[in-house]
């Protein structure tokens, strides 16, 4: 199908769709008619394992984390996770993982509130009582229930192993086992069927839509009221859906969900793998308590402002944050509460609005020496503005900035150096303006009016706006048109766990015009997407690349 | 000396009559000679790994100015010139290979992965830093992995565990070791058979696990009718990975290994981690003694270590600087002719290669160490960092290889490509292999002056 063809037919659709559209506050959705993209295996993330097994077997279990890094694709773990594959030392990591959670979890003093049924005997099988656990915890792990045959063989599991161990329980827990190293569990299965309205079409099932639903809300495997509703059917009906998105977003848990994301979004996992380091003579004062403060801190205001119906555009200039005293110590602020978190307003004279003046922003888009404009600037364009910024060149003469080196002091110095070199000035004015106007927070965050002896200049310029210092960045960046749109791309992108096709696209381009219209409110936004085709159909699994094709 | 007795096949019948009662008397004819019976009459076996540093050198410096034997130590090879304890120099055990090239055929150098992926896949890539072809060590695990507890160890000193040396096909990374604490709890944490430890009484649970394993194979199985070709690819990953572990478990049935040199290795403390080059350095250096004590004991055969990554965030304490920043950033001293501050980090990239050699060295093994039966491939992502030059990356190699190599040779490759060598390293780990690479990559010939 050509271009033109597609585009017209999305239309069309769009159009049909319009027509018997409901105005009834949101039970129709006027999203235009596309195919889904693909759907392919998605690895769970180590948040979403230790999720899952929380959530499922018990909140004191300590779950081992070091097991396959997540992968990042596209930006995203979400995406990486499409392509995320089990290693051979992984797999020996996910099996000693297994059992390590499944003695936790039958331990004596917490196997009663997961086992429902009294074995026969304590020391020999029950295969009623073990089928009826693992059918029970089986369904919440596979996030959907288990085959006869799938059940039989965990009870065989069960059988033989209490009949060596001489323990019903420790019979259950090599079950157990069997259940979370398999890759039911391991990976998201997204099924595909045919849409009976329309069976040219693929939509997804109900139990694949309701952990879609689940892992972007809540980032873990969907409860029982969800798989509920997925296995009688009734997910696919519209209304049942939009009932069953409200009730997750409007559960505290979705805090979970948006933690989650932008966590993904900003790669904080680095603060999680504790790769925020910072040189310790230089930055004395910083230490890993205030690297995570600095995380929860952004998480924190991000939760407060969103969850209240904020605008998204406004977590760019908003001076309402929550401090403990050790963040307090760097933003040179008092801070009353002496153990945990307060509510906090930077004075209008401050330096500091918006998520961008926060140290944890300006601390993990930064060298462990010293701040990187460039960095900074890049996180800009490419994750707030969606605008990707090339490569550099391999072979760049740096010959201009080598003789003068003792000459620059200050990060602008050096970096105008670079930008005076044709091949180097095209990226780097796209980055370099941006990150130049946060030159007053250092490596650490801290607030600073020099650098090297040299007052710094903090002006600079985004697509036209010329500000000068954090502030004015910041509210450039609020009002830049490809803010809100941006946002929605990496949303759906983190929903689907891919980029989004061309045929997407129309629809996408809607969802952020009622963004816009709504205010820039991210749970309608949320909304909107899940009860779209983007989210609800598929064009079936991905198939494999050509790969090693010659030029 | 044969063993009379396969324990495995014992226990199963044991396990299969429900009742399991394996008590000493029944167990005591299943007991090796403390590890000597075998290693008498089986060839030692022979390993292979990879060590890499990031950013390079100053090629004028590091290559040496003559070829064959009996070169002069250049500059930045210094660190070679060490004394091992069981007689000769590092130099002796090493051979460098200078003027080997990456040549792209027209695609983009992308900067730092470029060369790297070319040299480790054979193939120029594509898209910046993604791999579709497994690493060197990936294909020869692939091949020589199967046999030993661990299909590979795959190690790094950068402290960080998102960057992978090790991939798998489709690029997947084989996640690195980065506490040299937990690479020993893994080799020789409970699990381990320790030949000094007394009569060897095997877990039950290990064949409990077995059992395990086919259920989820079985599992694995179903999903696989109903996933498309690209997910077909990662669930035939998983399988490989399934029974991997299974070939764990059979050996830790077999019980301890029959080898003389093998011995629990000694636990040490005094571990940080980080990219301050004194962190790295000690990471490496107990991670090399971890490894010399698992070879030993045969638990693999095949070994990664990350030393700095291919944008090395090496640096000084007290210092604003990263190594790879100051590959780009600091001028050339024009009295010196090179980088100091840059330079420093290739010298210690070098001292650390040589620790990590001194440290196979170490542990006796034959007539010889254990270095004589392993062949070691170092390497960079690029030769002169600062323009990321793929022109003469820098290689060695250490290690005789069982007899296979000859060490202390100077190579020149006259523009040879860097795939001769990844040709050579799998030929001489007995794969069956005439050509590896594509297009210009496409290497045919080994580098016979490094073959004895």
């Amino acid at each position: 199908m050509s271009w033109f063809s597609r585009d017209l037919m999305a239309a069309v659709l769009a159009v049909a769709i319009v027509g018997c559209s409901s105005e009834d506050g949101g039970s129709g959705s006027d999203a235009p008619a596309v195919d889904g993209g693909p759907v392919a295996l998605r690895r769970l993330t180590t948040e979403q394992f230790a999720r899952s097994i929380h959530d499922v077997l018990g909140k004191h279990i300590t779950v081992p984390t070091r097991i396959d890094p997540d992968e990042r694709r596209s930006g995203l773990l979400a995406v990486g996770s499409s392509f995320a594959g089990v290693t051979p030392s992984g797999f020996e990591k996910y099996e000693a993982a297994a059992a390590a959670v499944a003695e936790q979890a039958l331990d004596a003093d917490h196997r009663a509130e997961l086992v429902s049924c009294e074995p026969a005997s304590a020391s020999s099988s029950d295969d009623v009582c073990a089928g009826q656990f693992i059918e029970q915890v089986g369904r919440r792990l596979f996030r959907r229930s288990l085959s006869q045959a799938e059940i039989d063989r965990r009870v065989e599991v069960a059988r033989n192993a209490t009949a060596v161990l001489g323990d019903f329980y420790e019979g259950l827990e090599l079950a157990l086992s069997s259940l979370l190293v398999s890759p039911d569990f391991l990976f998201r299965v997204e099924r595909a069927e045919p849409d009976p309205s329309d069976p040219n079409r693929l939509r997804l099932t109900a139990a694949s839509i309701a952990s879609r639903l689940s892992f972007l809300l809540w980032n873990t495997s969907p409860d029982d009221a969800l798989l509920d509703a997925a296995e009688s059917g009734n997910l696919l009906d519209h209304d049942v859906l939009a009932a069953q998105v409200d009730r997750l977003v409007s559960s505290p848990r979705a805090e979970i969900g948006l933690r989650s994301l932008f966590s993904d979004f900003y790669d904080f996992r680095q603060f999680d793998d504790g790769l925020v380091r910072k040189d310790a003579a230089l930055f004395p004062a910083y230490t890993q308590t205030i690297a995570e403060n600095a995380k929860e801190q952004t998480l924190r205001t991000i939760v407060a402002h969103l969850t209240n119906g904020g605008d998204y555009r406004d977590l760019f200039t908003t001076r309402n944050t929550f401090l403990t005293r050790n963040l307090g110590l760097v933003y040179r602020v008092p801070v009353v509460e002496a153990n945990g978190w307060e509510a906090h307003t930077f004075d209008q004279d401050s330096p500091r609005a918006g998520l961008l003046s926060h140290v944890s922003m300006m601390a993990l888009y930064s060298h462990p020496g010293r701040s990187s404009p460039t960095l900074r600037g890049k996180f800009v364009r490419e994750v707030l503005l969606c605008q990707n910024v090339p490569t550099p060149p391999a072979n760049i003469d740096f010959s201009i900035v080598e003789d003068t080196m003792g000459e620059l002091r200050t990060a602008r110095d050096r970096l105008e150096a670079h930008v005076t070199s044709d091949s180097c000035a095209g990226c780097h004015n796209l980055m370099d303006p941006i990150g130049l106007a946060f030159e007053n927070f250092d490596a650490v965050g801290a607030f600073r009016e020099q650098e090297n002896g040299v007052t710094i200049d903090a002006s600079g310029e985004l697509d036209g706006v010329a500000y000068d210092g954090p502030i004015g960045v910041g509210e450039a960046l609020r009002d830049h048109p490809e803010v809100g749109p941006c946002l929605v791309r990496t949303l759906f992108r983190y929903s689907v766990g891919r980029d989004a096709t061309l045929e997407e696209w129309p629809l996408l381009d809607f969802l952020g015009e009622r963004f816009a219209e709504s205010g820039f409110r991210v749970a309608d936004l949320v909304r909107e997407m899940v009860l779209s085709d983007g989210f609800l159909t598929t064009s079936g699994p991905r198939e494999a690349e050509m790969v090693g094709a010659e030029p | 000396m044969k063993r009379r007795f396969d324990r495995r096949t014992m226990l199963r019948g044991t396990l299969a009559g429900g009742a399991v009662s394996m008590g000493l008397p029944l167990l005591d004819c299943f007991l090796n000679d403390n590890g000597t019976a075998l290693a008498q009459g089986a060839p030692l076996p022979l390993r292979f790994g990879a060590w890499m540093w990031g950013c390079g050198m100053n090629p004028d410096r590091w290559a040496p100015t003559t070829t064959g034997e009996g070169w002069a130590l250049p500059p930045e090879l210094i660190a070679l010139d060490r004394d091992l304890s069981a007689g000769g120099k590092v130099r002796d055990y090493v051979s460098v290979l200078s003027g080997f090239d990456v040549t792209l055929d027209g695609r983009p150098n992308f900067p730092h992965s470029g060369g790297l992926v070319t040299t480790l896949t054979g193939r120029v890539p594509e898209q910046d830093g993604v791999f579709v072809e497994p690493t060197l060590d990936s294909v020869i695990a692939s091949e020589i992995g199967g046999a030993t507890r661990f299909r590979s160890i795959e190690m790094s000193a950068t402290g960080n565990p998102n960057q992978a040396y090790s991939r798998e096909a489709q690029g997947l990374p084989n996640a690195p070791e980065l506490s040299p604490a937990a690479l020993y709890d893994r080799v020789f944490g409970p699990e381990f058979a320790d030949p000094s430890a007394g009569p060897f009484i095997p877990d039950p649970r290990l064949m409990l696990r077995q059992s395990v394993l086919s259920v989820v194979k079985e599992d694995g199985d179903r999903l696989m009718q109903e996933v498309g070709t690209h997910d077909k690819q990662r669930l035939d990953q998983y399988f490989t990975s399934v029974r991997q572990l299974e070939r764990q478990i059979e050996v830790l049935l077999d019980g301890p290994p029959d080898l003389e040199a093998c011995m629990r290795a000694p636990q040490r403390s005094g571990e940080s981690l980080g990219t301050e080059v004194g962190q790295s350095k000690r990471t490496n250096e107990l991670m090399a003694e971890l490894l010399s004590f698992a070879l030993a004991c045969d638990q693999t055969r095949v070994f990664s270590m990350m030393f700095s990554a291919p944008i090395s965030g090496l640096r000084q304490a007290g210092s604003s600087s990263q190594h790879h920043q100051l590959t780009h950033d600091e001028a050339i001293d024009p009295a010196l002719g090179y980088q100091p501050e840059a330079t420093a980090f290739v010298l210690d990239s070098m001292e650390a290669w040589a620790d990590f050699v001194e440290k196979l060295a170490e542990i006796p093994e034959g007539d010889g160490t254990l270095l004589d039966n392993c062949l070691v491939f170092a390497h960079s992502d690029v030769s002169f960092a600062k323009v990321h030059g793929i022109i003469g990356i820098p290689m060695m190699v250490a290690g005789r290889a069982g007899g296979r190599v000859k060490p202390g040779v100077h190579v020149n490759g006259n523009a040879a490509p860097t795939t001769r060598v990844g040709l050579t390293l799998q030929q001489v780990m007995g794969l069956n292999v005439e050509s590896w690479g594509a297009l210009s990559m496409k290497a045919t010939l080994p580098v016979s002056e490094i073959l004895v």
